[in-house]
């Protein structure tokens, strides 16, 4: 029985692995953000870097700009002056001021919404792309892009990278990185530290309960129990 | 309390029914750990349906807003993260379960007789429990949503003559869009799980009538004391509840493990493509369903379009699905568990757990010309066990089986 159960673990153990050496794809190869997302500093700056580079084109509509303040201690008040360029009240939640038709005519597109855009894509994804812009004179804007060819988006930070250390720069699109995963799931903020306190938790309840397993199962051990009279 | 319990018996017959079916349920003492997954699998059905009730509350079934508002049960409902991600969670769990408890009941051959019956009620559970797992996958209107409904809905478009009219009514409209989303929310709230819950109550009506199996496959009823009560038995209550409760612990931690720390797993419990909503002028580079219903979908794959018709395809997956059920039938050893079988059957029931976790992992994968072969020659391996199985359960030498339980 012993073999039975450690062949039918140890073939599960071996397909999990298999399983997720494949979930990766292959494609063009993806520099490692390591982002962290308890970092706040690196969170704070990469809101500060979206409302200046990006939030002129793309909307983040599931998100508010309250819960923002709210999330990575900033006061609302500061919020209002300094980070919210296109709304008049903090519940709002983040749109661009960009109209549509003008960037149908202008992109040729309309500049995605990025809410999710780390879940669909994945860190490393955003933080190769936003690196990944050469110069290339048959484009637009005279820009390409090594993770997403004929990418339709100018080098929205073509200024921090040419007034930067590449250290800085790659610095810059680390935070904006992470503020777009806090963006795309907010409660990973708190989920892992309330996963912990329930982990503790079931824990407990486990040793406890496991011991009230073993103090009935001593009656059918040792044969005691009997049936109702 | 005694005049209550009088008062509610002579109008209810509710210790009857809790001696019956706990207190004087009579259990086999040699119970292992793969003896938790029934008990499990109530316990998710369960949590399934409370995290339901409460995300319906919030949820929009309409193609414009469906997207969007399961974004607002992540960000805005206060813990509808976490409710949100037990339901997600829980329907991945939900098969882990089921799966362990079918590979439980061919480990010791639990459907044979008599308990045909509840291997039978068994499988019309898990076909429906894989149609409510599928419908509910399409409500939050990703782009996995969207085309993995197109891709399976089709499947009903290429049977002969009817094809067209069996895609209309299904979907009320020409293609996948809001009138398949609102009768998918229906179906999936509640006509499901309606149906769920009640062959649940079958399936343990009919268990609780023969009694369970055991990992000697000893039917411990042929051996009563002079009370009429089996030697090797135990009532249900307390011994079973109090260990199954250790069994819902070390499971809810596990599963708690996936809800906080990896909600998506990987991919493989909610697929990153999901997080784009639903687009119809878009096709995804890889449409794939989501793993549990992965190896029927490898069955579909390796058997080539006919006549330019992809039906022998979808027959041979409803067959793979089907034959299952024949499996009380096909089974013509005289032992029941796997410790007294005869070696044939060992090896082929390893070749089968092979089988079907590869067709799995095909079906997960982009069509290459090496991926179809392999998909074909497991796919006639899948099927090569059911048809051999009448064969191989008949032959090599089987170990004689104790007359009572082995843990006594």
């Amino acid at each position: 029985m012993n073999t039975l159960l450690k062949t039918t673990l140890s073939a599960v153990a071996a397909i999990i692995i298999s399983f997720n050496a494949n979930a990766s794809g292959a494609g063009v190869h993806l520099d490692a953000a390591n982002t962290d997302i308890t970092d706040e500093a690196s969170l704070q700056r990469g809101a500060k870097l979206f409302m200046n580079y990006c939030s002129g084109c793309h909307s983040i509509e599931f998100m508010r700009y309250n819960r923002i303040a709210k999330d990575l201690n900033i006061s609302e008040a500061d919020m209002a002056k300094n980070l919210m360029f296109n709304a008049e009240k903090t519940g709002s939640t983040i749109f661009s001021s960009m109209p549509e038709d003008g960037a149908k005519e202008w992109f040729g597109t309309t500049p995605p919404d990025l809410s999710l855009t780390a879940r669909a894509r994945g860190t490393d994804w955003i933080y190769t792309y936003l690196k990944g812009f050469y110069a290339d004179e048959t484009r637009l804007y005279g820009v390409n892009n090594h993770v997403l060819e004929n990418a339709s988006m100018p080098d929205a930070l073509w200024q921090l990278k040419q007034n930067k250390s590449e250290k800085a720069f790659n610095r810059d699109v680390r935070d904006i990185t992470n503020f777009l995963d806090y963006v795309s799931e907010p409660a990973k903020l708190i989920r892992y530290e309330i996963g912990v306190k329930v982990l503790g938790f079931l824990f407990i309840l486990f040793i406890l309960s496991y011991l009230l397993k073993k103090e009935y199962w001593k009656d059918v051990k040792y044969g005691k129990w009997r049936a109702k009279d | 309390m005694d005049n209550n319990k009088n008062w509610i018996d002579q109008r209810f017959p509710l210790t009857k029914v809790w001696n019956e079916h706990l207190a004087e349920y009579y259990t086999p003492r040699n119970f292992n750990f793969w003896y938790f997954f029934g008990s499990l699998a109530i316990l998710v059905l369960v949590m399934q349906i409370v995290t339901g009730i409460f995300l319906t509350m919030h949820f929009k079934p309409d193609a414009a807003n469906a997207f969007a508002s399961v974004e607002y049960i992540m960000r805005d409902v206060d813990w509808g993260w976490l409710i949100r991600y037990m339901h997600s969670t829980g329907a991945s769990a939900f098969f882990i379960v089921i799966y362990l408890h079918m590979y439980r009941a061919m480990l010791y051959g639990s459907y044979k007789a008599p308990r045909e019956l509840i291997w039978i009620l068994g499988m019309v559970l898990y076909i429906a429990l894989m149609a409510e797992a599928f419908m509910g996958y399409v409500l939050p209107w990703g782009q996995m949503s969207f085309w993995g409904a197109k891709v399976i809905i089709n499947l009903f478009g290429s049977f002969p003559i009817v094809g067209e009219l069996i895609l209309e009514f299904i979907l009320g409209d020409y293609a996948v869009g809001d009138p398949a989303l609102n009768r998918f929310f229906s179906l999936h709230v509640i006509a499901i799980p309606l149906i769920l819950v009640i062959l649940v109550f079958l399936h343990i009506v009919a268990l609780h009538t023969v009694g369970s199996n055991n990992p000697d496959g000893v039917e411990i009823k042929k051996n009563k004391d002079a009370n009429g009560i089996p030697k090797d038995g135990i009532p249900f209550h307390p011994y079973y509840s109090v260990k199954d409760i250790v069994g819902v612990v070390f499971f809810l931690m596990i599963f708690a493990s996936i809800v906080f720390f990896a909600p998506a797993l990987n991919g493989y419990f909610l697929e990153a493509p999901n997080f784009v909503e639903a687009n119809p002028l878009k096709t995804p580079d890889h449409i794939a369903p989501l793993w549990y219903l992965t190896p029927f979908y490898s069955v579909l794959r390796a058997i080539p379009p006919m006549f330019g018709s992809q039906l022998p395809g979808v027959l041979a997956m409803f067959a793979a699905l089907l034959i299952l059920i024949a499996l009380p039938w096909l089974d013509r050893s005289k032992v029941k568990s796997i410790r007294y079988r005869s070696w044939p059957y060992k090896v082929a029931l390893g070749i089968f757990v092979v089988t079907f976790i590869v067709l799995g992992w095909l079906g997960m994968q982009a069509v290459t010309p090496l991926y179809s072969l392999m998909a074909q020659i497991f796919t006639a391996l899948y099927f090569a066990f059911f048809i051999l199985m009448p064969w191989f359960t008949s032959i090599g030498k089987t170990k004689p089986v104790p007359e009572r339980t082995t843990e006594h």
